[in-house]
């Protein structure tokens, strides 16, 4: 079942279109990669589509209800939860305090909240450090700390805004199952990425932007074959220039 | 109702306290635009720098405009200091921390004017204090014209100096990129305190203008305090044109609004402005949208 | 629970004090800083949980004020029932205020700007009106009883007043423990972050904005009651604003005994000075000034919050957006993780072996 549908989306910041057109769709249950290289637009979408932006064009429709300018509070008590490319913790609040907010939403009693706090960081392994103050976490321990703070509000959609930005290869593979592990407890997952490692082994379907506008869909596989999104990250004329090298060295 | 003359004499006494206005303005607008500071100790230093004025022709004899060399760059020194070793240690990475200390400073600067020099308001008497002079229909005091055009004469000054000056170009390079700048090798801190400087001494000089013409006591700062934020808000922060416009704008409503509604409530019509601004246009006539 | 039981200790101390001490000074040192701790507990409901610092709160203290005045003389209305209708008129002054403020986006600098020009205005509109006595006041005929809340004595007025700030307490306290008390520290670190959990920041904090008026209104009708007389310079002039943040502030902003610290501690401060110097005008406001000046340089999380003093140097805000961005440099990442083991005690700590050979 198509869980968000993101129809013609456009929005410009002055004269600068960040977003030209772009519609794509979801599948409830997926883990869907949002890809492209710097400045394509992809946090942006992310923003227009949780509620932090009004798009000037295009509609968004979520579990079958149109929310296009409905305010990010409101989108997130639906069950549309963004994190954050530059981690944002309640920098003097502790760990526990800040799952809380999240799972307040749901759970307006404090020891409901906590309880589920508590289950959360489990889930995202941040049960040590659950009394410290978030300003001390590692960078790792922060974005985990988005993490479960968007988990604590029990979305149906998550939208992961670089989640492995700035972590090593070994943190990096401690989250990796975290994030599998989120779809099989009923979350979609839209992440944006840019580590390849974790697009390729994660996503069962990719969507690639660049300059605002969808150059390509489709599995990961086909994505790292397709020209325009070759073109997007390494040039103009490199696919062609990268094919006719792979001939040299046939001949 | 009143006769076309009195409200010339009016809006032309609007006019010319809103020179004045307009050089407190500049001050306060060049600190929120290059230090992104609200400096809430702005009508308390130009209280301050009135004493100042007040002291030297009182006790040494010196005429407040002759005083000027001596007012404006102490209050230079004052603000450099204020802004070098307290401010600059209070911020903690927190604007709300700036506002709390600025709020400290007024509060202790005019709480010692009130124990040092008692609650009386004080003026001072000039050769030229009573002089009128004729313009149009309207009869200008000397000392308020004086004042006016020594407000436009030092507003000028101070928009030149930052357009060709290297400080000038300095400041509005740390305003505009405050990292790209501290590449550049400019001394950031050095910068900010040499800002808070000028925008004090454009108080020093706004007090010589307006001695003669004014009055001084402890409380005076804060009269002055929500006007200069009303025009700077008005005007746009950060912008130099907006100060002017804003405080002539302001001096002629105040002037014209007093005349129609009495003192008091001529006072409410600014304040109400200032309101209404703050909800529908905050970043006013002339500013960047914050 | 720990608060509650805090709570119990100190109302019931405070409430046997009269009847133990009988000099007229200590009582009325006690009035009095009960009376500004009531104050600071108004503002820090707003300022501290909520984060949105204003400068003219006397404007809600004014309008309780006035409010008690106004509807004893002109309406004879009994003095406890004008204190409910103090309590509610500000309360709705709050929603009002802070509703526009909110509303149209106010924060930082422009909401304290805005709460400063409305306390002006209606010090200016009360000296103009003639229903408030315009500038020579309100003055209450004095006949004291129980009934009209005169008490011959401090020591009704030590009570009634210790009874308000018990309830401001237990609403802190509720306020630390409950969803609304997170959604607005929330909102205060971070409203992006916050709203991107659900939480509508408007609704939270012109709440907030509502209770710490209605509670600052209280303490005007409490102030006309006891002085027997109102004006507008007392009732909105900046001596009143400026006492309620400072206690709050220097005690600890955001915390439950920050304001009621802060505030005792500034009353004895007072008196001290009064005792030393005299009646010097000003003296009190230059201490409160300077102290004020001194905390935000050394202390800036007042002296409840001291524990927290180390976190505060790790946040750095971005300059163009509204939020605390974290930026984590290698070095800082290793101090961090030393500093994060020495103050938690008893928790468990990440292992450290990997974590010392950061990448970024």
């Amino acid at each position: 079942m198509t869980l968000l549908q993101v129809k013609s989306l456009s929005h410009s910041f002055g004269g600068l279109k960040a977003v030209q057109g772009v519609s794509l769709s979801i599948q409830a249950g997926s883990l869907t990669a949002l890809i492209g290289p710097n400045g394509a637009g992809k946090t942006t979408l992310f923003s227009l589509m949780s509620g932090f932006i009004k798009p000037d064009e295009g509609d968004i429709v979520f579990k079958g209800q149109t929310i296009t300018g409905l305010a990010a509070f409101q989108c997130a008590r639906l069950g549309l939860t963004r994190t954050f490319q530059i981690v944002q913790p309640f920098a003097a609040q502790t760990v526990r305090e800040n799952i809380c907010v999240g799972a307040y939403l749901n759970h307006p009693r404090l020891e409901d909240a906590m309880q589920l706090a508590e289950k959360v960081a489990r889930q995202v392994g941040l049960s040590g450090v659950l009394d410290q103050a978030a300003a001390q976490l590692t960078v790792a321990g922060r974005k985990r700390l988005e993490l479960a703070r968007a988990l604590a509000t029990e979305p149906k959609l998550l939208l992961l805004d670089e989640v492995l930005a700035g972590l090593n290869p070994f943190e990096i593979q401690e989250m990796i199952p975290v994030i599998r592990g989120l779809v099989s407890a009923g979350v979609t997952v839209l992440m944006i990425e840019h580590v390849m490692q974790a697009v390729m082994s994660l996503a069962e379907y990719a969507w690639v932007l660049s300059q605002g506008q969808l150059i390509f869909e489709g599995t990961p596989a086909n994505v790292s074959k397709d020209d325009k999104v070759i073109e997007a990250y390494l040039g103009q004329g490199m696919a062609q220039r990268m094919a006719q090298s792979v001939k040299g060295t046939d001949q | 109702m009143f006769d076309l003359s009195i409200v010339f004499s009016s809006v032309l006494n609007g006019l010319t306290m809103g020179a004045v206005y307009t050089l407190i303005a500049l001050g306060l607008t060049l600190i929120y635009g290059v230090l992104h500071i609200i400096n809430f100790a702005h009508g308390a230093a130009l209280m301050v720098a009135l004493y100042g004025v007040y002291f030297l022709k009182v006790k040494l004899g010196i005429d407040p405009y002759l005083a000027l060399p001596v007012v404006v760059p102490s209050m230079f020194v004052v603000g450099y200091f204020l802004q070098k070793v307290i401010i600059n240690h209070a911020s903690h990475g927190k604007d709300e921390n700036i506002l709390l200390v600025t709020l400290g400073i007024s509060i202790v600067l005019e709480n010692l004017a009130l124990l040092l020099f008692n609650s009386d308001t004080r003026n001072i008497e000039t050769s030229y204090t009573l002089s009128t002079v004729a313009v149009g229909p309207a009869m200008i005091a000397i000392p308020k014209l004086l004042s006016c055009l020594g407000a436009l004469v030092v507003s000028l000054m101070l928009i030149v100096f930052m357009r060709t000056t290297d400080l000038g170009r300095a400041i509005r390079a740390v305003a505009k990129e405050k990292a790209g700048a501290r590449l550049m090798g400019i001394d950031v801190e050095h910068v900010y305190a040499m800002c808070f400087g000028i925008g004090l001494s454009c108080l020093g000089a706004a007090a010589c203008f307006l001695l003669p013409a004014f009055y001084v006591n402890p409380t005076v700062g804060n009269g002055f305090v929500l006007v200069a934020f009303t025009i700077v808000v008005l005007g746009g922060m950060g912008s130099f044109l907006g100060a002017c416009v804003g405080g002539l704008l302001i001096g002629v409503i105040e002037s014209v609004g007093g005349l129609f509604l009495g003192d008091s409530l001529g006072q409410v019509g600014i304040f109400v402005i200032f309101i209404l601004v703050l909800l529908v246009r905050p970043q006013g006539l002339f500013g960047l949208k914050a | 629970m720990k608060d509650l039981r805090a709570i119990a200790i100190f109302a019931g101390l405070m409430a046997s004090v009269p009847l133990f001490v009988h000099s007229g000074v200590v009582l009325n040192l006690c009035m009095m800083a009960l009376f500004a701790t009531l104050l600071s507990q108004s503002w820090n409901i707003l300022g501290g949980f909520g984060g949105q610092f204003s400068f003219g709160h006397a404007l809600f203290f004014g309008m309780g004020a006035y409010t008690q005045g106004v509807f004893q003389i002109q309406f004879g209305l009994n003095p406890w029932l004008c204190l409910v209708l103090a309590m509610g008129s500000s309360a709705m002054l709050g929603l009002l205020v802070g509703g526009l403020s909110f509303r149209y986006g106010l924060k930082g600098s422009y909401f304290a700007l805005i709460t400063l020009a409305f306390a002006e205005v209606f010090r200016i509109l009360a000296l103009s009106a003639n229903f408030t006595g315009a500038g020579v006041g309100l003055m209450l005929p004095l006949s004291e009883s129980v009934g009209n809340m005169q008490f011959s004595s401090r020591v009704g007025f030590i009570w009634l007043m210790l009874f308000w700030v018990v309830c401001a307490l237990l609403i802190t306290a509720w306020l630390r423990r409950s969803r609304l008390g997170a959604y607005l520290q929330a909102v205060r670190d971070n409203e992006d972050a916050a709203q991107a959990l659900g939480v509508d920041p408007f609704q939270v904090k012109w709440l907030a904005c509502g209770l710490s008026a209605a509670l600052m209104g209280v303490a005007g009708a409490f102030y006309l009651q006891v002085f027997q007389y109102i004006d507008p310079a007392l009732a909105f002039g900046p001596h009143t604003s400026i006492s309620a943040l400072v206690g709050a502030i220097v005690g600890g902003m955001g915390t439950l005994w920050g304001p009621v610290l802060g505030a005792f501690a500034l009353e004895i401060l007072s008196e001290l000075t009064r005792n030393l110097f005299g009646e010097l005008p000003g003296i009190n406001m230059v201490i409160y000034g300077s102290l004020l000046i001194l905390i935000m340089v050394f202390l800036p999380r007042g002296f409840a919050g001291i524990r927290w003093q180390g976190l505060q140097r790790d946040v750095k805000r971005t300059p163009s957006s509204g939020s605390i961005g974290v930026s984590a440099s290698v070095k800082g990442l290793e101090e961090r993780l030393q500093v994060g083991d020495a103050l938690t005690s008893g928790a468990e700590s990440q292992p450290k072996s990997d974590r010392s050979k950061v990448q970024t």
